[in-house]
């Protein structure tokens, strides 16, 4: 008779073994309610801190399905580990957390289950540029987590000081970057993050450009077109003239920049605000927020930097737990709103965004304004966006290139340049049609 | 297995296999294990990655040597690599030199409070690299740094320690700073081995301090130097965690193929270009080994007078 080796010991008889087999392919087969027995074990990769709050609410609520939360790193380390995953064929999570803009690239190797008969009736639930990030028609990747909606922070002191009024349009930000610097050499309007992918991204993101549109395998790439060109030139003629700074932000320089005066503005996204907060000591009070300044002050337009999604691999077991994890942690009401107190998500439902305790809360560091309902005004007005299959290298070359002009190789236009024939090279390599 | 130690100490008959016999490769066998699990298995790997070519259309192919034969044309890998060399020509004398200085200073009897200098000269290289790299890149910062404090305090021109010019020699200032007392501690070890009679002699021919450090000590130190310089070429020129993580501050200078060491990284991250990432890096192997070769056969040839 067959023998099967038991850890516990047993010799366990292959009919024994069968029976076992069964039984567990009948329960699996059953909603996870009903089990009880042997909860349904998700994994959950998120590097959100202290969200094993919302991760035990979810388990508390049901009772079928046991989650297990793991911190595999921080964007790139994580997504490193997906990737390697992937190859692989295994150690993957059930529900892993990916930022909205590198969730192409992750459809581009085939990452994510489609859990869209779950997830499309809660389409109406969020703003229609946040739904585009994750669906496409009925086919969704990825539930929406938090989101970046841009917009502009300001030292009111500083402006105040030398009768700058918040510049709305892109004219005046240039015309007070000219007079705040020359009344006072040690100030600049602002520190350009160009080497900052998603910075430079979310700029050009309300002129409307589309580096790369693709259909299929076939990719069109129109990284250097005129709305680059136009950017290039907007930002090379204030560099030029050495009234903003062009240092990489994120560091304990820049921060302190930020908090002495140094920079007086910050054009930042939803989660701006509360990160400030606690790297900025002495400004405190003096910060507001106001609308990213506008190309053309008839049409507003804004962009997004940052934010996040849940998605669920392709390779899970358990389909439509996943699923469920990924929609409940989204949003379930109490959830939600707890990322906004607890761990200061800018929340992506429409609900929160328009809620009295989360547009309408005054914070002592802006001097008592609402700042979020500057940002959710954004929010509701982002358009969609069509991420590269590969933004990690577009965003790398960027990087590498807008950093090379800024050391003195060639202006921000040779950029773009540069930068479009790195990504055609690239693409033709990887095996993409490029028109 | 129980009478292993018994049958260990019996003596072993001539052509027969005993566990006398097999003690060596016992002994061996968790080096050896460990070795090839974890130095052999992941090069056999890289250089199975190496042959093919992974594409986001298409998937894997086999490549062949295609991405050996790029390599040998790719401007941002021998990019990487003349950085190191001008990296290398200016950092490794000046921390050789720094190094062997500070150990004959120490050899000497006279100093006061020998072990508080010798343990200060070592205590860097016990600082990880990672957080080597944070603290100077705060005495770098260019408007709130310490050396820019002072400057201004002063009402000197600020120095830009990361600006493109400059970075070579600053990240060379960080290595030097972290490896000065790890390449002393060798020389003063090999000072220490210098035969007293030898040191006797010298002293009763009248040697003066110069005399005796160039005429008995730097000779008997000659192959110390050798392997501190052959394993400071290694050193440098693999060179990452210093560029790597200056690059939070310094993005506009260090771009992501600044060291050969980095561009494989990034060809293996942001690129998911593996198969050349892996020849990237096998290509560098063979560049390292190839100075180390050349460095030993000039080495060879004029060693000096014994």
């Amino acid at each position: 008779m067959t023998k099967i080796f038991n850890p516990l010991g047993r010799t366990m008889q292959r009919r024994d073994f069968l029976k076992v087999a069964g039984a567990s392919v009948a329960v699996a087969a059953l909603p996870a309610a009903v089990r009880g027995a042997d909860p349904v074990k998700l994994l959950l990769w998120s590097w959100l801190p202290d969200f094993q709050t919302q991760v035990d609410m979810f388990n508390a609520a049901h009772p079928g399905i046991q989650v297990k939360l793991v911190n595999a790193g921080q964007g790139a380390p994580e997504y490193q580990a997906v990737r390697a995953g992937l190859k692989a064929g295994s150690g993957l999570p059930d529900v892993v957390h990916i930022e909205f803009q590198f969730l192409e690239s992750f459809r581009q190797i085939d990452a994510f289950a489609d859990i869209g008969q779950w997830a499309n009736p809660h389409k109406a639930e969020f703003p229609e540029g946040t739904w585009t990030q994750v669906g496409k028609g009925d086919v969704v990747s990825g539930m929406p987590w938090d989101s970046g909606p841009m917009a502009m922070l300001y030292r009111k002191d500083i402006l105040d000081k030398h009768g700058i009024t918040p510049p709305a349009t892109w004219a005046e930000f240039a015309d007070a970057a000219k007079k705040l610097h020359a009344a006072d050499p040690n100030v600049f309007l602002t520190d350009a993050l160009l080497t900052n992918g998603g910075w430079v991204n979310g700029l050009l993101w309300p002129m409307g450009w589309k580096p790369i549109s693709r259909d299929g395998d076939k990719l069109a790439i129109n990284i250097n077109d005129k709305i680059s060109k136009d950017f290039a030139a907007y930002w090379q003629d204030l560099i030029t003239a050495g009234v903003i700074e062009t240092k990489p932000g994120f560091n304990n320089e820049w921060y302190t920049g930020l908090d002495s005066g140094r920079y007086a503005t910050w054009l930042t996204a939803g989660w701006g605000p509360v990160f400030l907060t606690s790297v900025a000591k002495t400004s405190v009070g003096q910060w507001r927020a106001a609308d990213l300044p506008q190309w053309d002050a008839s049409k507003f337009a804004t962009g997004n930097w940052g934010g996040s999604a849940l998605a669920v691999m392709k390779a899970t077991q358990h389909l439509p737990e996943a699923a469920e994890l990924a929609i409940w942690l989204t949003t379930n009401a109490e959830a939600t709103k707890l990322y906004t107190t607890k761990q200061f998500l800018f929340p992506c439902t429409t609900a929160l965004l328009t809620s009295a305790e989360f547009a309408g809360q005054k914070m002592d560091f802006y001097g008592g304004q609402a700042v979020n309902k500057v940002f959710a005004k954004s929010a509701a007005a982002v358009s969609n966006f069509e991420w590269s299959p590969f933004q990690d290298f577009l965003y790398q070359s960027m990087e590498d290139e807008f950093g090379a002009s800024i050391s003195g190789k060639g202006t921000l236009s040779d950029a773009f340049d540069r930068i479009q024939d790195a990504v055609v090279t690239y693409a033709k390599e990887q095996g993409f049609t490029v028109d | 297995m129980s009478n292993w130690p018994a049958a260990a100490t019996r003596p072993a008959r001539p052509g027969g296999f005993t566990l006398r016999k097999l003690a060596p490769y016992l002994f061996l066998a968790p080096f050896v294990l460990l070795f090839i699990a974890f130095i052999v298995a992941p090069l056999v790997y890289a250089f199975y990655m190496s042959l093919y070519r992974d594409t986001l259309v298409g998937g894997r192919q086999f490549a062949g040597a295609a991405s050996y034969i790029k390599v040998t044309g790719d401007a941002k890998f021998w990019g990487g690599v003349w950085n190191l060399v001008l990296f290398g020509i200016v950092q490794v004398p000046i921390m050789l030199g720094l190094a062997l200085l500070f150990a004959i200073v120490l050899d000497r009897g006279q100093v006061y409070a020998k072990g508080v200098f010798r343990l200060g000269f070592f205590l860097p290289y016990a600082v990880p690299s990672v957080i080597a790299t944070i603290m100077w890149g705060y005495l770098y910062g260019p408007n709130f740094g310490p050396f820019t404090q002072m400057a201004k305090a002063f009402n000197l021109p600020p120095p830009d320690f990361l600006s493109p010019g400059a970075m070579i020699f600053s990240l060379a200032n960080i290595v030097t700073w972290e490896y000065v007392g790890y390449n002393m501690v060798i020389y003063y070890a090999a000072l220490k081995t210098i035969p007293s009679d030898l040191v006797e002699a010298s002293r009763i021919d009248g040697a003066s301090a110069w005399q005796f450090a160039r005429l008995i000590q730097l000779p008997l130190l000659w192959p110390a130097i050798l392997l501190t310089i052959i394993f400071s070429i290694n050193g440098t020129l693999q060179l990452f965690n210093e560029p790597y993580l200056m690059r939070a501050l310094a993005r506009n200078t260090i771009d992501s193929s600044y060291t050969p060491n980095l561009y494989a990284y990034s060809l293996a991250t942001s690129n998911q270009q593996y198969g050349y990432a892996a020849a990237v890096s096998f290509v560098l192997g063979i560049v390292i080994a190839g100075a180390s070769y050349i460095f030993t056969l000039i080495t060879n040839r004029r060693r000096p007078e014994q």
